[in-house]
Parts: structure tokens; C-alpha cells; sequence
């Protein structure tokens, strides 16, 4: 069943803002491969709110069925928050009533998300030095929450992320060699168990509001969280893929390892060893090149339609030549 | 295969037609028209750039494995080689072969992508 969101928007900001009140403005944001975002706006009797609704189009997968549901992802949020952590408010978890299936409000928080732009917009340009060391501040208050018990946050360590994207990788038919070599390497170089803590699960830049005078603005897009290793938070915002064509600059295309462990440790984390990182940005590599096959495969056996999604399986080669210069470097 | 007009120039077309009407689309529907775009020139390239690119994949696989074949033979063998252990990144050879491939593909797919390892922009 497909949900006109724009049709239901009324109702929700009725019940939002009381009788009277109206959709001032809505529309559908650009991006966003498995999940719908919407901008909108609400005039009522208190005056204007600036909302985003982030809503589950597609009821299911081979990418969503490994992320939480929105409630959860939302009470994510509003936990990670309560710690400290740089989270967008909620104002609102949607149920039945709201006639938009899964789906969250939460109030608009003004800046850029788009990794290009942070990476190379003249704007960005006097807070751009700081941002590695803010993100690995960001990342204290989300490691330190509890992950809440009544989520079931599933747990998956190095040895699991890579049996599991190894799993994905052989069910999807593909015979890539980088691929296999990449696996084999891991392998054998899976660093001493971590205390496992909770993650954020998809940290990069392009999931991360950026102000252009404050920086670090919000932390978004938490359908990937879980609980695991301390590092993969720090790895996968250095994987190549997030850095925006930028690869001189290893976290995010705007920063430096030095910056990112420094900030982490300056905000009171335990200290983490850039090889641990390392290991992480090179799964970070491997697991998005799995992830893009997985997009393909969507698309193939007619899951969905999109014509984004075929186009992403032909970035499996972006993450071959990031690893096999890194399987040249070692770790 | 035909000229006059040949299959990249076929795509090249339908591209700039898409280019052409994108300003007139709302948000969504540009951004899928610019992958489309996209997807056209994937294709032109590969049009254009893939018989040399597979060439050396075949001379470099076949050189790696020590025999000529087809390229999904070969690919097939290399995978399975990697995958039983008796690959791996000590292989003579084996990745400067996988760099070839790695490069070439990428310079069809997304030709604009910085692999790790590319220095910084000049001045």
C-alpha cells in the first residue's frame, strides 16, 4: 500500500498544533535511498513550526530489514539526547491515527547535511578544521547511553559484521576478487574484542547536520544502530566513500585521524588506537561495497523500481579501488 | 557495430534531453533525472572504454593464473582461488592486477570518484 504523504500532512498538523492549524509547506527532499524524508511547515495558533518527517516508504528490504524500526529509532534519539548527545528534538512518533504508517516528526534543525558541501562550500571553510574533532566529541554521550533493554539492539562485532556481509555477499551471485581478497584480509587482522557499547551505526558525513558557524548540529539517521565496537563509529566516517572526493582529508573529506581520537578522548572516551580505526574504515569500505550489491539486487528481483538503485550497484567499483590501495598500504 | 549514428551517441542524446527538461522537475524527480544522466553515461563509457579495460583484465588475470580464458572464467577462478587461501596480498602480481581492474572500472562507473590514496586538489 502506497501513503500519499502529502494527503495525510493535514490531519498531522491538526493533531500536532491543535484545530486551525495548516500546512504551510511540504516537500519531499532529495536523497535518501531506502528512506522518505519530508520537509514541512505547520501554521497554527502558536505560530510556525519548521518539521521534518521522516517516513519508511517501502515496507521492506534486504538494507531496512538490518535497521530498527522507527519508533525505535526514535526513542534512540530522545535517549541519546537525554545523555548529551547533538540529536534533532522529537516532537512526534507517528501511530495508526496519523494514517502515515512507520514514521517520526522532528523539529527542523537549520545547516547542511550534503557531504560535498561541507567538504568544499566556501562556507564551511572556518569551521571545517574543527569538525573532526567535534564529531569525535559528538560520539562520547552516544557510546556512554545504555543502550534501553526494551529495544533488542542487536549486537555484531567485527567477526559478525564480516560473516554477515560475507553472507550477503555469496547469496548475491557476485564474483568480485577485490571483494573476496578484502574478506580474506579482515580476517585475519580482526583486533582484540571491545567492550561492546552502543553505536550509532551509519556515522558520516552526509548523516550529520553541519552549521557553518557551530558545526556539529544534529546527528541523524539512526536506523543502523546497535551495539558493538566503539571504533566502527570512527571507521565508517572515515571510509573513502564519505569523504567526498576528498580522500587526502580521511574523516569525513574534511579532517584528520589525529583530530577525530583526540576530540573523542578531550570529551572523556576511552581512548581507541588508529589501527582499530583503520580496521573499521577498511570493513566500512568492503560492507558499503556489499551494501551497493545489495541495492542492485533490490532493484533486480523487483523489490523496487527506482532507477537510483541500479546505478548504486555500479559503485561496488569506488569501494575496489579504495580497497585495494588500503590491502596495498595495509592496515 | 553501426555508425550514424553509433549506440553511445544514441545515449548521449537521451542525456541531454533529460539535461534539458531537468529544470522544470520538482526536487525528487531532478535528482533521479541527474541519475539517469548518470546512468547514460555509465554506459557511453563502457560503450567506449570497456573492450580496452577488458582487455587487460584478461592479460592480467591470465597472468596471475598462468592460462588464457574468458573473462568470467577467469574471474570466476581468481575468486575462487582468493576464497580457498591460496591468493593472497603476498601473490606476486596479483594486486597490481586487481589495481588495473579496480582503476578501470571506476573510470567507467564514476570517472569524477578520488580514490583513496589521490593527493590533494592543487592550488
Amino acid at each position: 500500500m502506497t501513503i500519499d504523504v502529502r494527503e495525510q500532512l493535514p490531519k498531522l498538523a491538526r493533531r500536532l498544533a491543535g484545530e486551525g492549524a495548516s500546512v504551510a509547506a511540504a516537500q519531499r527532499l532529495s536523497g535518501g535511498a531506502s528512506m522518505e524524508m519530508w520537509s514541512f511547515s505547520i501554521e497554527g495558533p502558536n505560530g510556525r513550526e519548521d518539521l521534518i518527517l521522516r517516513h519508511r516508504a517501502a515496507p521492506f528490504d534486504p538494507e531496512t530489514a538490518r535497521s530498527v524500526t522507527l519508533a525505535t529509532e526514535a526513542a534512540l534519539i530522545v535517549a541519546c539526547g537525554k545523555n548529551g548527545a547533538i540529536v534533532p528534538p522529537v516532537r512526534h512518533v507517528c501511530d495508526d491515527a496519523d494514517g502515515l504508517g512507520e514514521a517520526y516528526v522532528m523539529v527542523a534543525v537549520p545547516g547542511e547535511t550534503l557531504g560535498r558541501k561541507i567538504v568544499s562550500d566556501a562556507r564551511f571553510d572556518a569551521v571545517r578544521g574543527d569538525l573532526a574533532r567535534q564529531c569525535g566529541a559528538a560520539l562520547v554521550p552516544i557510546h556512554a547511553t545504555p543502550p534501553p533493554p526494551e529495544l533488542n539492539l542487536r549486537f555484531s562485532d567485527a567477526e559478525g559484521e564480516l560473516n554477515r556481509y560475507w553472507e550477503s555477499y555469496v547469496a548475491s551471485g557476485a564474483q568480485r576478487p577485490i571483494l573476496e581478497l578484502a574478506f580474506q584480509y579482515l580476517r585475519q587482522r580482526i583486533p582484540p574484542p571491545a567492550p561492546p557499547i552502543l553505536l550509532h551505526g551509519d556515522f558520516r558525513n552526509g548523516n550529520i547536520m553541519f552549521h557553518p558557524d557551530q558545526g556539529v548540529a544534529a546527528v541523524l539517521d539512526w536506523e543502523l544502530a546497535h551495539v558493538g565496537d566503539p571504533a566502527e563509529d570512527m571507521g565508517w566516517i572515515c571510509t573513502n566513500s564519505w569523504r567526498f572526493g576528498r580522500p587526502d582529508r580521511p574523516v569525513g573529506g574534511f579532517g584528520d585521524y589525529a583530530d577525530l581520537l583526540a576530540g573523542y578522548e578531550a570529551a572523556g572516551g576511552k581512548p581507541i588506537e588508529l589501527s582499530r580505526v583503520r580496521f573499521w574504515q577498511m570493513l566500512g569500505s568492503l560492507r558499503w561495497g556489499v551494501m551497493c550489491l545489495g541495492m542492485y539486487l533490490s532493484w533486480s528481483s523487483g523489490l523496487t523500481n527506482s532507477v537510483e538503485r541500479p546505478m548504486i550497484g555500479r559503485r561496488v567499483s569506488e569501494t575496489e579501488a579504495d580497497l585495494v590501495l588500503l590491502l596495498e598500504e595495509g592496515l | 557495430m553501426i555508425t550514424h549514428p553509433k549506440t553511445e551517441e544514441l545515449a548521449k542524446a537521451v542525456a541531454g534531453w533529460i539535461d534539458e527538461i531537468r529544470p522544470g522537475l520538482d526536487p525528487r524527480n531532478a535528482f533521479l533525472a541527474r541519475v539517469a544522466v548518470n546512468i547514460l553515461g555509465v554506459i557511453q563509457r563502457e560503450l567506449t572504454q570497456g573492450p580496452a579495460a577488458e582487455a587487460r583484465a584478461l592479460d592480467g588475470m591470465a597472468g596471475v593464473l598462468g592460462h588464457p580464458g574468458e573473462f568470467a572464467a577467469l574471474n570466476a577462478e581468481l575468486c575462487e582461488r582468493i576464497r580457498a587461501g591460496e591468493f593472497t596480498v603476498e601473490t606476486p602480481g596479483l594486486l597490481a592486477v586487481l589495481t588495473t581492474m579496480a582503476k578501470d572500472q571506476v573510470a567507467i562507473d564514476q570517472p569524477n570518484y578520488k580514490p583513496e590514496g589521490t593527493p590533494p586538489p592543487g592550488p
